[in-house]
């Protein structure tokens, strides 16, 4: 009946009371499924007394989906939204910073400049670069920067936002619009 | 406190300490029990609230108070009891100083509570204790806690702006189902060749027994129910077919495995219910009424989910089946013969002879002659509990207190005191086993100060005898013989109980009947047998298919006290 879905990568954005204690629940009921999170990150919307929150987890998707149920149930969770499956448009940043050592101090320099990086901080040993991108750029980048050495790296973990469609421009105005509004959320699970 | 007057709270069960509620041990409107643990006065709580219907609300101390509540807090999540805890806390200057009784209560609660607050400031106390009664009673129940520092509660806030409704904007259970999924269910119901009905303790939460009947009645369905929906139909209406699951009737497990639609209302699929979730319900359709989305599609998948409130989804799926032109009963006819057939293998059947006492029959006889009472009855956890609920004979809803879900042992005695507490003038038994009587046997001494005249009766096997059952299933489980048992008699004596002792079986019914007679609380230990098995068992982690045949060979192989 229920099959054993393979994990692949969700994204979820989340609606939250900005509140003590609401992280907590909603970490606590993604290691409850024994899942790690791999990334999170949150900050205050447009209306202070909530936040929005970005979380990336691996996971099968019929968990995923009483994953998102169950933080549905979350009384400080006001919306979830499963992106995994939406067009949206992702980013992440990160510094780095990389070995660069005189004979390659200029191809750092110019991988830099094909990701539209930003030298940040410099030393005779080491360049300190800021890059914004999606999971794929960024983990190209990666690849590209490991053979000189990458000496330290910091990830603000991944935001996302659904794409703004044209067939519903009262979806794109509330995204938009002065405060998010909110609307019911009882009615996920019935069809 | 205003706030508890304001939601109309009666009865607090509790155990206060010197640091907190100075406001409401003195003078107050409250019947306030004070139980000899923290875990009794929440379990009592929930008993309250199932026998009542109406929100428990329990008061205790910082730190160990508050953690001592925990195991009932978690029970009350999986069982659905809408209970209120008060935990006192050390002052908010001192918090996380870790001063004396000082624990991060909002922390340790968090898994086990359906939501929790801890109070900053006097002037959110009465909008919080609001939405705290609104959160514990409304959609699915639950226990929510809220931590009260001290010197918040003492700071006498000007009670102003008492607020008359909640509004919180994460949080709106949802109330009628989808019309067009009612619609779907009821076409789906009108063409069932094999239905069956199985209802869970969603139904009584929901106070939803009537509509559940009239379901029963107008479509003319078998019908099984949960462990925690005993009750919602009369034991002896005729489309009654017994509890279902791990030790459910032989019958009522076959019509799950035989129906071609299921319909589920009230209830979460639970593992003891399902066997091996990948071959449940398989060769049926599955309408599945809940008014918690995440327990539907969450163990089975379902064909028809409905969303909402039982009680008005039951109204209108009513409705719609009363418009299909059947006629039902006869339509029905070769799948109640069917079940005749099955209902000739009763593996309920119990012989008493010889000179020990049969624990099924000492059961047996509690709820045969305490029927024309129409007792509340309590629980342990362990085989006393599995017999009392195959051999239940209830009429009504809330009468059947027992921990489902998370099986606490301990759970009889408090939950019987708190339903005594809040219906005094009816019969309340607690049925409990050795060993789970004695995990809150000290609150013999609340039944007696607060002259609540509960009738426990210890199916006393000498052991953990549900363990000793899965011993000889699995060798390797742990030890389950208790070679050193009090002297259950003399014990009651000595917190100033009645103690009556039944060692043979022609004194069972004597016994029983002067235990219900003797007024205030009693206990009697009735001796049983010590090595029946609680037939029929479908060992877990196996299909519902299975139960059939570990039933049919336990007839031949010989356990002792097999007929
Ligand atoms: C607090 C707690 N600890 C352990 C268990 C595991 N357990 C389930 S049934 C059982 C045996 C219960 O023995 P008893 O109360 O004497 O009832 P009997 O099965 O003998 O009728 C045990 C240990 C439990 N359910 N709850």
């Amino acid at each position: 009946m229920r099959e054993q879905a393979p994990a692949r990568r969700h994204i979820l954005t989340l609606l939250v009371e900005n509140r003590i204690g609401v992280l907590a629940r909603i970490a606590g009921l993604i290691a409850a499924k024994g899942y790690n999170i791999d990334s999170v990150s949150v900050g205050e919307t447009m209306d202070n007394s909530m936040s929005r929150v970005t979380l990336v987890v691996h996971g099968d998707d019929w968990v995923m989906e009483q994953v998102v149920k169950q933080l549905n149930r979350l009384i400080d969770v006001v919306k979830v939204v499963d992106l995994t499956e939406e067009d949206c448009i992702e980013r992440e940043m990160i510094l780095i910073r990389v070995n660069a050592e005189a004979p390659n101090r200029a191809e750092i320099l110019r991988i830099a400049d094909i990701f539209r990086a930003r030298v940040v901080d410099v030393t005779h040993r080491t360049y300190t670069l800021e890059v914004t991108g999606d999971e794929h750029k960024i983990q190209a980048l990666l690849d590209l920067f490991r053979p000189f050495g990458i000496k330290e790296l910091v990830r603000t973990g991944q935001i996302a936002i659904a794409r703004a469609s044209k067939a519903a421009p009262r979806k794109l105005e509330r995204e938009a619009g002065n405060e998010e509004q909110v609307e019911s959320k009882s009615t996920a699970g019935t069809p | 406190m205003k706030s508890l007057v304001d939601e109309g709270v009666t009865t607090i069960f509790g155990h206060p300490s010197g640091m907190i509620f100075s406001d409401a041990a003195s003078d107050h409107p409250f019947k306030y029990i004070l139980c000899r643990h923290e875990q009794v006065a929440a379990h009592a709580a929930e008993g309250y609230y199932k026998a009542t219907g109406r929100t428990g609300t329990v008061m205790v101390a910082s730190g160990p108070g508050a953690t001592n509540c925990v195991t009932a807090i978690t029970d009350a999540l999986v069982d659905s009891m809408a209970i209120v805890v008060l935990s006192g806390q050390v002052p908010v200057g001192v918090m996380g100083g870790d001063v004396a009784q000082e624990a991060d209560v909002v922390g340790t609660t968090r898994a086990c509570t359906k939501y929790n607050f801890l109070v900053l400031r006097a002037e959110d106390i009465p909008r919080i204790i609001k939405e705290a009664y609104y959160i514990a009673r409304s959609g699915r129940p639950g226990p929510v806690l809220v931590d009260l520092p001290r010197d918040v509660i003492l700071k006498h806030a000007a009670f102003k702006g008492d607020p008359k409704s909640v509004a919180i904007r994460g949080y709106h259970p949802q109330l009628a189902g989808h019309p067009g999924q009612i619609k779907k269910a009821a076409e789906l119901i009108a063409q069932a060749k094999r239905p069956v009905i199985f209802g869970g303790g969603g139904i009584i939460h929901a106070d939803a027994s009537e509509e559940f009947r009239e379901l029963v009645d107008i479509t003319q369905i078998p019908t099984t129910l949960s462990l925690m929906g005993l009750g919602t139909l009369p034991t002896d209406h005729p489309l009654w077919l017994g509890m279902l699951g791990m030790h459910g009737i032989y019958w009522a497990n076959m019509c799950m495995i035989h129906c071609d639609v299921m319909i589920a209302i009230g209830s979460r699929f639970d593992d003891r219910v399902t066997g091996r979730f990948s071959e449940f319900g398989q060769q049926c359709q599955i309408i599945h009424v809940n008014v918690d989305p995440t327990s539907i599609q969450k163990n089975v998948k379902v064909d028809v989910p409905i969303v909402g409130d039982v009680k008005c989804v039951l109204r209108e799926l009513n409705k719609a089946l009363q418009k299909v032109d059947r006629s039902w009963a006869s339509d029905l006819e070769g799948w109640y013969a069917q079940i005749e057939a099955w209902k000739k293998q009763d593996s309920r059947r119990y012989e008493q002879r010889g000179a020990t006492i049969k624990p099924q029959y000492a059961i047996d006889m509690i709820l045969r002659l305490t029927e024309e009472y129409d007792p509340i009855i309590s629980t342990g956890v362990g085989q006393h509990q599995m017999w009392t609920a195959q051999l239940y004979r209830g009429h009504h809803p809330r009468r059947w207190l027992t921990s489902g879900g998370l099986g606490t042992m301990g759970f009889g005695l408090p939950a019987a005191l708190g339903a005594q507490a809040g219906i005094p003038d009816r019969l309340v038994l607690n049925i409990d086993g050795d060993c789970s009587f004695q995990v809150t046997m000290q609150d013999l001494c609340t039944l007696v100060h607060y002259r609540l005249p509960v009738k426990t009766f210890v199916i006393n096997n000498k052991g953990l005898g549900m363990l000793r059952q899965w011993q000889r299933q699995y060798p390797s489980s742990p030890h389950a013989d208790l070679a050193h048992q009090p002297d259950f008699v003399k014990l009651a004596e000595a917190c100033g109980v009645g103690g009556i002792r039944i060692e043979r079986p022609e004194e069972v019914k004597a016994g029983i009947e002067k235990a219900i007679n003797t007024p205030g609380p009693v206990v009697v230990d009735i001796v049983v047998e010590r090595e029946e098995m609680c037939l029929p068992v479908m060992p877990t982690g196996v299909g519902t298919v299975d139960v059939v045949q570990v039933g049919e060979t336990a007839r031949d192989t010989s356990f002792p006290g097999w007929r």
